[in-house]
């Protein structure tokens, strides 16, 4: 139904270390589900599994009706990838483009859009994230927030159901945080499901619809941000939210 | 045991030793005579039975010399360019190696008389022996011969023609039988030699011009000059270095009689003594062939540059992208093109595949240099692409691009940015190795350079314009990559 993701099973083995033995969630349209965890509990590998960059080793992820299962890696990344979006945490700048042309790039070369078009729709999109003046700037010349914002244009501009987003949050300061947290809202708004990692409790209480607790390879509890966080049921969650403020 | 054994071995070396020195040790003194054992039969030539002993007219000669000088004979192996500078030098008493009379040489090393005259002759192709007769036959062709001798001044007066000089007088006559030069311009004995070696080869008769063969000897020994004349005008007189000349086949001829004659005659004519060219006239003669020699040396290193860097890229990809056994076979090429000398596979590409397929001098430099530079350029390249960050290169696929899209949009453009540096050094270095095609018999600067420097007699003025022209060419190059680098700037890796 309104399912944009469907995560099954999800197994995933480094050498003989399991990373993840079992993850279940889903993501509707409208959902901005936010994964957390503490460090090594898998949430990234979560993300780059649904993205098609790890091979799986066992469960399947759906993808509005595009599916991926184990043994092979990426079974259909052409038809996957049209329906995703990742920022990186490091936001993954291509360091040799502009700004614009990062957005650009891949609307050019895989929607084979025409430049003006592929030109006009980018400086939409800075424009909308609030950095369309620094459309020229090279990505070393941008700021964490800004570049982050880049990054998530360049995303957007593929138009994607889901967008997965590492660890957003983790750059900001609180202010920017709840600035960001307001766009990611309102991008949900249009229809998309947001899957995004993050340490920070106050942005998931403020902003997440919904919050999944990742603990040594699989989801130790879920629901509703605040419930879960209120009155945490699993060891793993209250750990989490023991460790000092950042 | 083993330590008796050791020291019964080191025992026996050392009485060993000590006999050599005794055998030797009668304080005879040497006679240093310098000469060049890649020329050969009849001149100097390693006993093939004996390679440690060496035979011909020139070490009978010098034997005969240091005998009546009451001095041991002793050989210093020089290349034949370098004989007179080595002269100059002291690198040795006397020199012979079929070493030519020519005015230069006069004017720069003291020269003894004459003792053999020989004749400049044209060989040819034998199916060609009727139509390339003269040099005037040879318009538009290549005419090859030994770098710096009177033949090359010859064939580099002769308008119209193709002087093609070489290092060595062997290959002249290969390249000729295979077709890669139309004629070569060689002293008789060469000539001889090389048709009785070669098959198919014809040399006529008629002389292009004569000239005598001389020993040099080192300004550091006064009175030398006047001991080895005088010996050489006895043993005219007595017979003796006919005797040495005959024991060679084909060396004695009827014109060594009347050389003998005019040297024993009371009065000696010693040559020309013509004005030596100023420095300044002879660099003005000189300079346009550096200027020429300088653009082969430049368009050489650039169009191997290109080869390289397309190689390098196709090598570098293999080795990132491509499965086990293509990076095997990738990785031992470039170990194999790193780890062998440059010079070798010249030689190799150049003669070694000439019975396979003929190429052109030009072509082999490019394909020598253009291949061995690829192996270095392949190894910067792999570096740099590996390290342009993996999390872009994920970027890239998460939104859709192609494996083959990432490596051309994302990662080569970048790894490109990150090899400029040393590639502008290695296309540096590869302007000064391209002086190595010179042993191919391309011209190139660092060779007319040291033509020049041969025929002033100095290093000085030669090696500053030689220096000047490779500053000139590498400068721009420099100051090029340099704003390049400036505009880029090396990206900071995410």
């Amino acid at each position: 139904m309104s399912n944009v993701l469907q995560v099954r099973g999800l197994r995933l083995r480094r050498g003989t270390r399991d990373i993840l033995s079992g993850v279940d969630f889903e993501a509707s349209k409208g959902e901005l589900l936010v994964l957390m965890g503490l460090s090594g509990a898998g949430k990234s590998t979560v993300l780059r599994a649904i993205a098609g960059l790890e091979t799986l080793d066992g469960g399947e992820i759906h993808i509005n009706g595009v599916e991926l299962t184990s043994g092979r890696r990426s079974q259909s990344p052409a038809a996957l990838r049209r329906k995703i979006g990742m920022v990186f945490q490091s936001h993954s700048l291509f360091e040799h483009l502009t700004a614009l042309e990062n957005v650009c790039l891949a609307q050019r070369h895989v929607l084979r859009l025409p430049r003006a078009e592929a030109v006009a729709r980018a400086r939409e999109l800075l424009d909308q994230l609030g950095v369309g003046e620094r459309a020229d700037a090279l990505p070393r010349e941008l700021s964490g927030g800004e570049s982050q914002r880049v990054a998530v244009a360049r995303s957007l501009a593929m138009d994607p159901s889901l967008l997965l987003l590492d660890e957003p949050t983790a750059s900001l300061d609180p202010a920017r945080r709840n600035e960001l947290g307001r766009s990611l809202r309102a991008l949900a708004a249009t229809g998309r499901a947001l899957v995004l990692t993050s340490h920070d409790d106050d942005f998931v209480r403020e902003h997440a619809t919904r919050l999944v607790i990742l603990a040594q390879g699989r989801v130790v509890e879920a629901g509703e941000p605040r419930k879960v966080l209120d009155s945490p049921l699993h060891p793993a969650t209250r750990a989490l939210l023991q460790r000092p403020a950042p | 045991m083993r330590s008796r054994a050791g020291l019964a071995g080191i025992l026996v070396v050392f009485i060993g030793v000590s006999a050599h020195l005794a055998a030797q040790a009668p304080a005879q003194p040497v006679l240093r005579w310098g000469g060049d054992p890649e020329g050969g039969a009849p001149f100097v030539q390693a006993d093939s039975r004996n390679p440690n002993r060496l035979v011909g007219f020139d070490v009978d000669i010098a034997a005969l010399i240091a005998a009546e000088l009451g001095r041991r004979p002793e050989f210093v192996q020089i290349t034949f360019q370098s004989l007179d500078q080595s002269a100059l030098r002291g690198d040795f008493d006397i020199g012979l190696s079929g070493i030519e009379n020519t005015p230069a040489r006069r004017q720069m090393v003291p020269t003894s008389i004459p003792y053999y005259e020989f004749k400049e002759v044209l060989t040819v192709r034998a199916a060609d022996r009727d139509r390339f007769k003269t040099l005037a036959d040879l318009g538009g062709r290549k005419v090859a011969t030994l770098a710096g001798t009177i033949a090359a001044d010859i064939l580099g007066r002769t308008a119209g023609i193709t002087a093609t000089p070489y290092d060595d007088d062997v290959h002249p006559y290969s390249d000729l039988a295979i077709g890669r030069v139309d004629a070569v311009l060689l002293d008789h004995l060469l000539a001889d030699r090389a048709v009785r070696r070669e098959k198919g080869l014809y040399t006529h008769p008629a002389a292009v011009a004569t000239s005598q063969y001389v020993v040099i000897v080192s300004p550091k020994n006064p009175g030398m000059l006047d001991r080895v004349n005088d010996i050489l005008r006895r043993a005219m007189r007595d017979g003796r270095l006919e005797a040495i000349l005959r024991k060679q086949p084909g060396v004695w001829n009827d014109d060594q009689p009347r050389l003998f004659q005019a040297m024993t005659a009371a009065t000696i004519p010693q040559g020309e003594t013509e004005a030596r060219a100023s420095w300044f006239e002879t660099t003005r003669a000189f300079l346009p062939k550096l200027l020429f020699a300088a653009w082969t040396t430049l368009w050489l290193s650039c169009v191997a540059m290109l080869g390289a860097v397309v190689v390098g890229i196709g090598i570098a990809v293999g080795r990132v992208y491509g499965s086990r056994s293509t990076r095997l076979v990738l990785t031992a090429y470039v170990e194999v093109m790193r780890g062998t000398p440059i010079l070798l596979q010249l030689f190799v590409i150049y003669y070694g595949l000439a019975s396979i397929i003929t190429l052109d001098a030009y072509v082999a430099a490019l394909l020598g240099l253009g291949l061995n530079y690829a192996a270095y350029e392949s190894e910067i390249y792999r570096s740099a692409l590996e390290s342009v960050s993996k999390n872009q290169l994920d970027a890239a696929r998460v939104l859709g691009l192609t494996e083959g899209q990432v490596l051309r949009l994302v990662r080569t453009p970048q790894a490109l940015r990150i090899a400029l540096a040393p590639m502008t050094n290695d296309f540096v270095a590869l302007l000064k190795d391209s002086s190595l095609v010179s042993v191919i018999a391309v011209p190139e600067l660092a060779k007319q350079t040291q033509i020049f420097a041969t025929n002033m007699g100095s290093w000085i003025v030669p090696g500053l314009i030689c220096a000047t022209l490779y500053l000139a060419m590498s400068l721009p190059v420099a100051y090029v990559a340099r704003r390049l680098e400036a505009r880029w700037k090396a990206p900071t890796t995410a």
